[in-house]
């Protein structure tokens, strides 16, 4: 049994041909250079002074999400992924930011949460 | 008796049972590290002003494992992509490549944790604190000898200056008041640093030891059933790139910020 | 699934060896008779724990009797004492703290889950989907594992010294933390770490669950279709999956606050005994708290929707009735599911969180008694206008509508923050939660155990000793919590040693009254008898299994389900051929049709169906 003739009757969710394959793979290198820049820019802005903490916080949080979206919808394939699998992760992901923002309201008095 | 669907995708679902069954347990993972942020966020919020400590691990290992992570992401999902195209030897070397990351990982992790076990607060009888990693070889039943510095107070030593000086300190132990090593006892922020990177190295270990299962000992399997192969490594890749997503949060929460 | 081409491959055929066959089985079935077995032990242990205490709050102070002496040398004279005449057996504190945390422990995660989830759950599920097994068969024997080494672990507690964990079933830091500082590891760290263990076994369980009934569900069988047993299991294992996490962190931070000396939920400046707690401090107790509810209050639901679904099944062939508003019902357990992990701090009213969040978690409680009520009333109308069969597992599910009833409307004024302020942690939210767990979902696993016993074992369980089983159960378990709605609505705080004689009424002290303390004595007479009255059940589950009425058909009970389609018991892989399902689950009297059940997989007359299922081989 030839492996080739094997692998094109896989299913694959982001192709089905050898070439469009390689071209998947080419876009997972370059993503992967994507994410190297990005720890790059993590740490060369959570150096600058801003002149306040939050705004770091929320460089370095976007820089994060950002890889994170990269990572999760290319690497994962959760770009293209079924619908099962959304409506499984939607509601987890609900209920952690009920988790936290709720805990987080019920444990901070007044209404400003003071990062420090 | 055999399972249906547990090679073959069903046709409504689209998906075969471990795929199905690996995004499930990751949405339970995402539960357990995000109760794990949250208890992060709300031991900083209720931190005392001030004393939250920053800058108290090194950034550039911690930037040196996010690449070796990232790069090991690259490495799984190229490895399944070669396996998809029948490339067997590629895959091998792909995946081996993996491995040693993780491996790689591993081992800047341990030297981190060692440098934080022999990392010392001093408190010395008269008030003064010294800060340093003690010098095993120098250090007698009478004297302490710590390569640091003397950091003017408590608030000193929560955002340490990048590149002070150091300095060779001896200190008699009559002197010292207490002293304490930077291990999750020392604070809430050793605490949950050591429990977030502590969890997160319990995964990548699992994970490394899942992915060189499927490389060596069961690799077989793909003569037998390339399908069946190909879906255990797209499983294990799966959570492999979860155990780096978790990594790219975690790295500026507890090195940067 | 063809079995000849399979047998072709194998080896020689072999029967499977003891071991094999009962202890590291992967045939769901036998998992879920292990789940079963395991679990009813534990439901006797904390039922046993229970009466000891009892003795305590109705006699407080009076050795035990019978097995005060047998304590004393189990577990020494730190945990037994002596009365003033010099006789032994008198729980002292540290034991009551000890059974009380345990009974909780044991009774939700030792007993009641894995019984709804673990047995049932395991048992039928694949049968009612029409599957050959779970989707995992070795993680499925791999979550039992956990579960069990997680119960040994909690056993081994209580003979360490220091005795088993003391700080209640919610185990609040600090408290848990600084109950026992003699020792470590102590109690609490078993406790820990036995949970640890019960989590991951759960959170495998639910992942093979809900894999299983995403994935194999038989051919036809679509969502709408499903037995409303199915749809309570669904729902749970999302509960089980999403809300244990959290607790599994909690537990991990825990840990380190009991071995590393970490302070995650150690306040700055704790002062312990008179004694500044050497700790670095900073923590926040209120953190456990929340991850601890986070799961607390899904886990409530956990305890209650599989005894819904196995309700809904035994009314359903007992009125020879279609379920009433069974789509109503399928998006009331949806609507639960996903509420239920927005409502966890109405249990931290009294932690002073503040009135807008408080407001909040009001509004999301009341709002999921909506679905709740919508559930049991469904049930209440299937039974209109039925002509019902009055066999004991129905007995037990009729018994299980008021029960659930009472115990659900006894809430509403735990959630509401005002009232909530005079009742929380009153006898009042014992009886509360009590009615729904024990005569709600003990009444629904004992009604599912009558009703499956014979697809199980092929005998019926005795009929006249089933009823008496039931009715001595239904009237001593409303004589054990109903006065317990008096007491906490007198005051009666739920954690007192010795039933609140500390705070009894004296000459111009104001105090619990004569009457409200007196209470106590014939509670604790109706749960001496409670344990009698399943004396019953005991030998008829053990006596039946050899001496029981054995059936004539596959489908005793008449019922559509597909679980009653498989040979009696159903062999390993379940079902003689693939199946094919072709309408709803409840056809009970259809018009027109021969008998008055129509089973799922029966086809349709007019349009003869299409053999086989290529889907399956």
């Amino acid at each position: 049994m030839s492996h080739s003739t094997q692998s094109a009757t896989v299913p694959h969710p982001a192709g089905h041909s050898t070439e469009e394959i390689r071209r998947d793979m080419r876009r997972y290198l370059i993503i992967g250079v994507a994410l190297m820049i990005g720890t790059g820019m993590t740490v060369w802005a959570s150096l600058i002074d801003f002149g306040s903490r939050e705004i770091n916080i929320v460089a370095a949080l976007i820089i994060a999400s950002a890889k994170g979206f990269l990572v999760a919808g290319f690497f994962m394939h959760l770009i293209s992924e079924k619908k099962m699998i959304y409506a499984v992760l939607a509601c987890t992901g609900f209920f952690f930011l009920a988790l936290m923002y709720l805990t987080l309201l019920s444990m901070a008095h007044g209404s400003v949460i003071q990062i420090r | 008796m055999e399972i249906p669907y547990s090679v073959k995708p069903r046709p409504d679902t689209g998906l075969y049972n471990a795929k199905v069954g690996i995004w499930l347990f990751l949405a339970s993972e995402v539960m357990l590290f995000g109760a794990l942020f949250c208890s992060y966020i709300l031991l900083r919020v209720n931190a005392p002003d001030g004393m939250w400590p920053h800058h108290w691990l090194n950034i550039w290992l911690g930037m040196t494992n996010t690449i070796v992570l990232i790069f090991s992401s690259v490495t799984v999902v190229l490895s399944w992509a070669s396996l998809k195209m029948g490339q067997f030897k590629r895959y091998k070397l792909y995946q081996g490549v993996t491995i040693l990351c993780a491996l790689t990982f591993l081992c800047i992790k341990s030297y981190e944790y060692h440098d934080k076990f022999i990392h010392y607060e001093v408190i010395l009888t008269d008030g003064r604190i010294a800060d340093g990693h003690i010098e095993k070889g120098q250090t007698t039943a009478d004297t302490v000898a710590l390569l640091g510095w003397w950091p003017k107070d408590e608030a000193a030593l929560m955002d340490p200056p990048m590149g002070h000086p150091v300095e060779k300190i001896e200190i008699p132990r009559k002197q010292i008041k207490t002293m304490e090593n930077y291990g999750p006892w020392h604070n809430t922020y050793t605490a949950i640093y050591f429990v977030l990177t502590g969890l997160h190295a319990l995964h990548v270990l699992a994970g490394a030891i899942v992915i060189f299962a499927i490389w060596g000992p069961l690799a077989k399997v793909w003569e037998q059933d390339p399908e069946r192969y190909i879906n255990r490594v797209e499983v294990s890749g799966l959570f492999w790139h979860f155990v780096d997503l978790v990594w790219i949060f975690l790295f500026p929460v507890l090195y940067l910020l | 699934m063809e079995s000849t081409t399979h047998d072709a491959h194998a080896p020689p055929h072999q029967e499977p060896g003891f071991w094999q066959k009962y202890i590291f089985s992967t045939d769901h079935k036998v998992i879920g008779l292990q789940y079963g077995i395991t679990g009813l032990m534990f439901l006797f242990m904390g039922f046993c724990l229970m009466t000891m205490m009892r003795w305590q709050l109705a006699y407080p102070g009076h050795p035990i009797p019978i097995v005060g002496k047998l304590l004393f040398r189990v577990l020494g004279e730190d945990m037994v004492g002596k009365d003033a005449a010099g006789h032994v057996g008198v729980m002292m504190p540290g034991l009551y703290n000890s059974f009380g945390a345990m009974h909780g422990t044991i009774m939700v995660f030792l007993a009641i889950v894995p019984l709804a989830f673990g047995a049932f759950g395991n048992f039928v599920t694949p049968l009612q989907i029409g599957a050959p097994d779970m989707a995992f068969p070795r993680v499925n024997m791999v979550s039992y594992q956990f579960y069990f080494m997680g119960g040994i672990i909690m056993l081994a507690s209580f003979f360490i010294p220091g005795g088993a964990a003391q700080s209640g079933w919610t185990s609040y830091s600090p408290l848990a933390t600084v109950a026992d500082m003699g020792t470590r590891p102590n109690g609490q760290t078993f406790w820990i770490i036995g949970m640890v263990f019960l989590i991951s076994s759960s959170l495998l369980g639910a992942v093979n669950f809900i894999t299983t009934i995403i994935q194999m569900r038989a051919e036809g069988l679509t969502w709408m279709r499903l037995p409303f047993f199915v749809w309570a299991q669904f729902v749970t294992g999302f509960l089980l999956l999403l809300a244990f996490p959290p607790l599994e962190a909690a537990a991990v931070l825990q840990l380190g606050d009991n071995l590393l000396h970490t302070s995650f939920f150690l306040p700055t400046g704790l002062v312990v005994s008179g004694q500044h707690l050497h700790v670095s401090g900073g923590g926040s107790p209120l953190l456990w708290q929340h991850l601890f509810w986070f799961l607390g209050h899904p886990e409530v639901y956990v305890l209650i929707l599989p005894g819904m679904g196995i309700v809904t099944e035994i009314i359903a062939c007992n009125t020879r009735k279609p379920i009433w508003g069974y789509r109503s019902m399928v998006y009331s357990v949806l609507t639960i599911g996903f509420l239920s992990f927005i409502v966890w701090a109405h249990h931290m009213y009294l932690t002073g969180m503040g009135t807008r969040i408080a407001t909040f978690f009001q509004t999301t409680t009341m709002m999921i008694s909506i679905p709740s009520v919508i559930i049991l009333t469904s049930l209440f109308i299937s039974l209109w206008g039925a002509s019902m069969r009055f066999n004991t597992p129905m007995l037990f599910a009729l018994g299980f509508l008021p029960m659930f009833g009472i115990g659900g409307l006894t809430g509403l004024p735990l959630g509401f923050n005002a009232s909530d302020i005079h009742l929380h942690d009153t006898y009042y939210v014992i009886a509360h939660f009590h009615y729904v767990v024990a005569p709600g979902t003990i009444f629904a696993l004992f009604a599912g155990i009558y009703y499956w016993y014979p697809k199980v074992t092929g005998r019926f369980m005795n009929e006249f000793w089933g009823r008496v089983h039931f009715a001595l159960s239904f009237i001593f378990m409303n004589l054990v919590f109903m006065p317990m709605f008096i007491q906490g609505m007198a005051g009666l705080s739920r954690r007192m040693y010795d039933g609140g004689a500390t705070y009894a009424a004296q000459d111009g002290v104001v105090g619990l009254s004569k009457q409200v303390i007196g209470l106590n004595i014939p509670i604790s007479h109706a749960v001496w008898a409670l344990g009698l009255a399943q004396l019953p059940f005991v030998i008829n589950f053990f006596w039946s299994i050899r001496r029981g009425k054995k059936i004539t058909s596959d489908n005793p009970w008449q019922a559509t389900t597909l679980e009653w389609q498989t040979p009696t018991p159903p062999p390993h892989g379940n079902f003689e051929k693939p199946v094919e399902v072709f309408r709803g689950p409840y056809e009970y009297s259809v018009p027109g049709h021969a008998t008055d059940f129509t089973p799922q997989n029966e086809p349709p007359t007019a349009a003869p169906a299409p053999h086989g299922n290529p889907l399956l081989s």
